[in-house]
C-alpha cells in the first residue's frame, strides 16, 4: 500500500470526490426516501479546509448539489450534523432561537485513548491489532443492547480511520429521540465509571440485570484471547496487583499467595474465577456473593462511551466515507459478518486508493467522454478496494428502503388501500 | 387561549345538556383551556380558592409526610371546604371540576411569568395531582390513563411468567414471588426515560417492562412535562394578557399572593398604649418587628425601609397618628435629631402614611410576601424578613439569645433552608408561644400580632395535640376530630374581611 503523505491531500481529495466518494448510496441514505419533505435540504454539513479552515451550516438542495460542491470544495473532513428547522445555509436569516435542532440519528463514538488505564501495548493515538480487539468488543456488546434491548434495526457501524469506531443509528423513531432519551440511553449503556483517581471502576451487586448479564457474556468470548494471552494481564507481579486490586480484601491475599505458584495468565484467572463463582453458588449459605471476575472483565473489557457525543441533538460526527486527515485512512463501514476479521491496518487510504485507480488503466483520461456521470463513478469505485465498503453503505440504505416499503405496505393494509 | 376542535367539542356537549362528559374524571391533566365565558367576579373567586389550595398544599406538604393519614385527610377538608374535587368516584361533580378546570388555568397565567413562581406552581400542582392520582381504583386509573393517551399495556400473565426472572432481575425490590402479584406494563422508552438510565427496569426491543408502582411516577413524569411545556408556551403569549387591564392587577397581585385582610381598616386603634410597645415586641411581634424594634432602641433610628414596614405595621395595631408621631419622635431625638428636623422632615412622612399628606391614600402595612419579595435590606438596614434575609449563622444566634430550645431552632433553620420563610416564622410563633400548632396559615405581620394577642389573652384555645380542650369527657376523641373542632375561627372572619377588602387589592402596596 502506498504510504500516505497529509501534503498530497489537496491533489488526491479531488479525485477522491469525482471517482471515489459513493455518492449515490450516500445521497439515498440521507434522503431516507424522502417521505419527509426537505430532510435532505434542512441536513447540516460541516467542511473542514486545509489549514483547519472549518465552514458550519452547509446545506444543499440536493444529493446532486451536494455532490457537486464536494467536488469543488474538496473538503479534508465533512461532519454530518443534524436535520435543523430551517435550511442551515440560511440560518443567519431567521429569528434567533427559531433556528432548532429537530432530528439525527443516534450516534456513538468510541475511541481507544478512552482505554488508556487498561492497555499495555499503546497508548493514546496509537492502536495495534492486540488492542483493536477493544474495538470489536465494545461493538458487539453495543450492537447486542441496541438490537435485543433497545429494540433498533438500522445502525451503521463505521471505522473512525484512525484509532475507534462509531455508530450511526437511524431508525425513524430514534431519530426524534430528545436528548434526554439519548443521554439516558448512554447511561444504561455505561457500566465504567470514574476517572483517573478511581481505581475500581467497575462495582456489581446483586441482584444482576439481565444487560450486565449479556454484555458480560459478550466479552467473556473474547477475554481470553485479549485480556489473558494479548494484553497477558497477569503476566507478572506489577500488573496482577492491578487485577487484584480490584479483588475485595478477603479474596486478594489468598490469591496473591497463589499466584506465584501458577504457570501464566490462564492459569490465575481460572483460579481467580473459580474462586468468585465458588461464593456465588454458596450464596444463602452465609458467603456473600461476589463479581469480582465479572468486575474485572468490565473493566478491562467494557466499552467506554462519551456521553457528549451522542447527547446533543445538534452534535457534528465525522462523516461515513470521509478521510481521516492525519492517516489518509477512509471512515468504511464495518461488516458485523466479519468483525473479527477486520483490521484497521488494512482500511484503504486516499493514496492507496488513488494508486490503484492508475494502476487500473483509465486514469482520469476521460474527463469530457460522452458518457453520463453516474455510469464513470460507479465504475471507478468498483475498480478499487473501496469497492465492499460501498458495499455495505448499500446494503444498508437498501434494508432500509425494504423496512420502508414493507412498513408502507403495512399501513396500507390496515386502512384497508389496496 | 387557543381555539381548537375541543372547543366546539365542548360547546356541543354543553348544549347537548351532557355536561357530565365535559369531565369525565375527578383529575385532568389540563390540556384544553376552558371556553366559556364567566364573569370577572367569578374570575377572581375561582383563582383565589385555588391559590388558597395550593397553599394548603404547599403547608401540608412541609407539615407532614405526602400520603400520609393527616395529610390525605387535612387536604381533603380544604378540598371539601373550597369546592373543589375531592371523591374520586362522585357521580356529578360537574361544579367542582368545572371549578378546578377554570382555576387552574387562571393560576397558570398569573404563575407564568417567572421562573420561581413557575417552579412554585408546579410543585404545588405535581402534589395535587399525584394525591388526586393515588386516590383512583386501579379500575379508574386505567381509564384515566387511557383518557390522556398513556395507555400502558398491561402485559399477559403468559408473557410474564415467562419473563419473570428477568424482571426479578431488573426491577429492585421484585423477587419472584412479587413480579407473579404485581401488574405490569409495557411502556415506551420514552415514557420511562428515569428507569430506564438507571436499569430499574427491565427492557426488551425498544419496550420497558413497568411494574404498576413506577407507573405512577411515569404518569406523574408525563404531567409535569405537559405543564411545564404549556407554562413556557404560556408566559410567551403573556404580553397579550398582560394588556387587558381587566386582568392585569388581578393576576399581578395573584401572584404576589396576600389574599386576606390588610389590616388598613384598624378594629384596634388606640388600644395600644405607647409604654406597651416594649413587652409587646418581644411576646406578641413577629421577628421582623421584634428586630425592628430593637433596631430603633438601640441606634435611635431606622432608615426609609424600616420605617416604613415598622411604621405601617404599628398603624396596623393600632397606633394613632399622634402616637405614632409622638413614639418615633422620642426616640430619634434621643439620636442625633433634634426636634425641629424630625417635625420638618421624619413626621411629613408619618403622616403621609396615614393618609394625611400628598395623594391622602392611607397606606395599608407589608405582608410577608411584600417583605419577603420586594426591596431586600442591605447594610445598615433592619428591615425584610429574617428568616429570609439574615445569614442563617446570625439568625440562630439570634434565636438562641431569644431562649428557643435547640430542637426548635433546627426545625426553624431547616425551613429557611427549603425556602418556606413563613412557615419558619409559623413555627417562630408556635415555640414563643407554646403551643404545637399555630393554627393558622401566616401571610402578615398583623395577623401574627393579632393572633398573638388572642392566644395570649385567651381567646382562643391553645392548640396542643395531647392536652384536651377543657371538657374532659371528651379526652376518648380522636386526634383527628380534636384538630377539626379547634379549628380556628379566624378563617372565618379572613373571608368576611377579605370580600370586604376587595377593593383593597387594586390600591397602593
Amino acid at each position: 500500500m502506498a504510504p500516505f503523505e497529509p501534503a498530497a491531500l489537496p491533489e488526491l481529495l479531488p479525485v477522491f470526490y469525482r471517482r471515489l466518494f459513493p455518492h449515490g448510496a450516500y445521497g439515498r441514505w440521507l434522503s431516507y426516501g424522502g417521505a419527509v419533505k426537505n430532510y435532505f435540504q434542512l441536513r447540516e454539513f460541516s467542511f473542514t479546509l486545509r489549514d483547519d479552515v472549518y465552514l458550519r451550516f452547509q446545506s444543499f438542495g440536493s444529493p446532486q448539489e451536494l455532490e457537486r460542491e464536494l467536488q469543488r470544495i474538496n473538503p479534508y473532513k465533512i461532519d454530518i450534523g443534524a436535520v435543523y428547522s430551517h435550511r442551515p445555509n440560511q440560518h443567519n436569516t431567521v429569528h434567533l432561537g427559531a433556528f432548532q435542532p429537530q432530528e439525527k440519528e443516534l450516534v456513538f463514538d468510541i475511541d481507544m485513548t478512552d482505554y488508556d488505564d487498561v492497555r499495555t501495548c499503546c497508548s493514546s493515538a496509537d492502536i495495534c491489532a492486540k488492542c483493536w480487539t477493544l474495538m470489536t468488543i465494545a461493538v458487539r456488546v453495543i450492537d447486542r443492547a441496541l438490537v435485543e434491548d433497545l429494540g433498533v434495526r438500522h445502525r451503521l457501524w463505521v471505522y473512525s480511520g484512525r484509532r475507534g469506531v462509531h455508530c450511526w443509528v437511524c431508525d425513524d423513531a430514534v431519530r426524534k429521540w430528545s436528548p434526554a432519551l439519548r443521554a439516558a440511553t448512554v447511561e444504561y449503556l455505561s457500566l465504567v465509571k470514574g476517572g483517573a483517581e478511581t481505581v475500581k471502576k467497575v462495582n456489581l451487586c446483586e441482584p444482576i440485570h439481565p444487560f450486565i448479564r449479556r454484555s458480560v457474556g459478550v466479552v467473556e468470548k473474547y477475554f481470553k484471547a485479549y485480556a489473558l494471552v494479548g494484553q497477558d494481564i497477569l503476566g507478572s507481579p506489577e500488573s496482577w496487583d492491578k487485577v487484584l486490586a480490584l479483588v475485595p480484601d478477603e479474596h486478594r491475599e489468598p490469591l496473591q499467595s497463589e499466584f506465584p505458584k501458577k504457570r501464566d495468565s490462564v492459569q490465575r484467572w481460572a483460579l481467580l474465577k473459580d474462586r468468585m463463582e465458588r461464593t456465588r453458588a454458596a450464596a444463602g449459605k452465609g458467603a456473600t456473593p461476589c463479581y469480582a471476575d465479572w468486575e474485572i472483565m468490565l473493566q478491562y473489557c467494557f466499552p467506554r462511551l462519551d456521553i457528549n457525543v451522542s447527547k446533543g441533538v445538534g452534535h457534528l460526527l465525522k462523516s461515513p466515507f470521509s478521510v481521516h486527515p492525519k492517516t489518509g485512512r477512509i471512515s468504511v463501514p464495518l461488516d458485523l459478518q466479519r468483525l473479527d476479521q477486520f483490521d484497521p491496518f488494512a482500511v484503504p487510504t486516499i493514496s492507496s486508493l488513488c494508486h490503484e485507480l492508475d494502476t487500473a488503466g483509465d486514469a482520469g483520461e476521460q474527463e469530457d467522454s460522452g458518457e453520463t456521470e453516474p455510469k464513470r463513478r460507479v465504475r471507478d469505485y468498483k475498480k478499487t478496494s473501496l469497492a465492499p465498503y460501498v458495499r455495505l453503505l448499500e446494503q444498508f440504505v437498501e434494508e432500509m428502503e425494504r423496512a420502508r416499503r414493507g412498513e408502507r405496505l403495512r399501513r396500507s393494509d390496515l386502512q384497508g388501500d389496496f | 387561549m387557543q381555539f381548537s376542535s375541543a372547543q366546539a367539542r365542548g360547546k356541543h356537549l354543553w348544549l347537548s345538556g351532557d355536561r357530565r362528559q365535559l369531565y369525565p374524571h375527578s383529575l385532568q391533566f389540563y390540556l384544553e383551556p376552558p371556553t366559556e365565558n364567566i364573569s370577572l367576579s367569578e374570575f377572581e373567586s375561582l383563582a383565589i380558592d385555588r391559590l388558597k389550595l395550593l397553599k394548603t398544599v404547599e403547608n401540608l406538604g412541609v407539615s407532614y409526610v405526602r400520603n400520609s393519614d393527616q395529610y390525605n385527610s387535612k387536604l381533603v377538608s380544604e378540598l371539601r371546604k373550597l369546592k373543589f374535587p375531592y371523591k374520586a368516584l362522585a357521580d356529578d361533580d360537574y361544579e367542582a371540576r368545572r371549578k378546578d378546570h377554570i382555576s387552574h388555568f387562571i393560576l397558570r397565567l398569573a404563575y407564568c411569568q417567572s421562573e420561581e413562581l413557575r417552579r412554585w406552581f408546579l410543585q404545588q400542582e405535581m402534589d395535587l395531582f399525584r394525591y388526586r392520582f393515588s386516590q383512583l381504583t386501579d379500575n379508574l386509573m386505567q381509564k384515566f390513563m387511557e383518557h390522556v393517551d398513556l395507555s400502558f399495556e398491561a402485559i399477559s400473565e403468559d408473557l410474564k411468567n415467562e419473563l419473570a426472572s428477568e424482571l426479578s432481575t431488573s426491577t429492585p425490590g421484585f423477587t419472584m414471588s412479587k413480579v407473579k402479584e404485581q401488574m405490569f406494563y409495557k411502556v415506551g422508552l420514552a415514557d420511562a426515560v428515569d428507569l430506564f438510565r438507571a436499569r430499574r427496569v427491565f427492557i426488551k426491543d425498544g419496550f420497558a417492562y413497568v411494574p404498576f408502582k413506577d407507573i405512577v411516577a411515569i404518569v406523574l413524569n408525563n404531567y409535569r412535562a405537559k405543564l411545564s411545556k404549556a407554562l413556557a408556551l404560556t408566559a410567551r403569549s403573556l404580553p397579550s394578557i398582560q394588556s387587558d387591564e381587566r386582568l392585569q392587577p388581578l393576576l399581578n397581585h395573584l401572584s404576589h399572593s396576600y389574599i386576606g385582610p390588610d389590616y388598613s381598616v384598624q378594629k384596634s386603634t388606640g388600644k395600644i398604649s405607647l409604654e406597651q410597645i416594649d413587652a409587646l415586641s418581644v411576646k406578641s411581634f413577629p421577628l421582623c418587628m421584634r428586630q425592628l424594634h430593637k433596631a430603633l432602641r438601640d441606634n435611635h433610628h431606622l432608615r426609609h425601609g424600616g420605617r416604613m414596614q415598622y411604621g405601617l405595621f404599628l398603624k396596623g395595631i393600632g397606633l394613632t397618628l399622634e402616637q405614632a408621631l409622638e413614639f418615633w419622635k422620642k426616640e430619634f431625638i434621643r439620636g442625633k435629631v433634634d426636634a425641629d428636623k424630625f417635625d420638618k422632615g421624619y413626621a411629613y412622612s408619618i403622616r403621609h402614611n396615614y393618609g394625611k399628606e400628598g395623594k391622602r391614600t392611607d397606606y395599608t402595612p407589608y405582608s410577608c410576601m411584600k417583605i419577603i419579595m420586594s426591596n431586600p435590606p442591605s447594610q445598615g438596614d433592619y428591615h425584610g424578613c429574617p428568616f429570609r434575609h439574615s445569614d442563617p449563622e446570625l439568625l440562630k444566634q439570634k434565636l438562641q439569645s431569644y431562649k428557643i430550645p435547640p430542637s426548635g431552632i433546627t426545625q426553624i433553620l431547616d425551613l429557611v433552608k427549603g425556602m418556606h420563610y413563613q412557615l419558619a416564622c409559623q413555627k417562630y410563633f408556635e415555640l414563643t408561644h407554646d403551643v404545637d400548632d399555630i393554627g393558622f396559615s401566616l401571610n402578615h405581620p398583623n395577623q401574627y400580632f393579632t393572633e398573638s394577642q388572642k392566644l395570649l389573652s385567651g381567646g382562643r384555645e391553645p392548640k396542643k395535640e395531647v392536652s384536651n380542650s377543657g371538657n374532659t369527657q371528651q379526652k376518648n376523641n380522636s386526634q383527628e376530630s380534636m384538630n377539626s373542632n379547634s379549628t380556628p375561627t379566624s378563617s372565618n372572619t379572613t373571608t368576611d374581611a377579605e370580600l370586604e377588602g376587595l377593593e383593597a387589592y387594586f390600591t397602593e402596596d
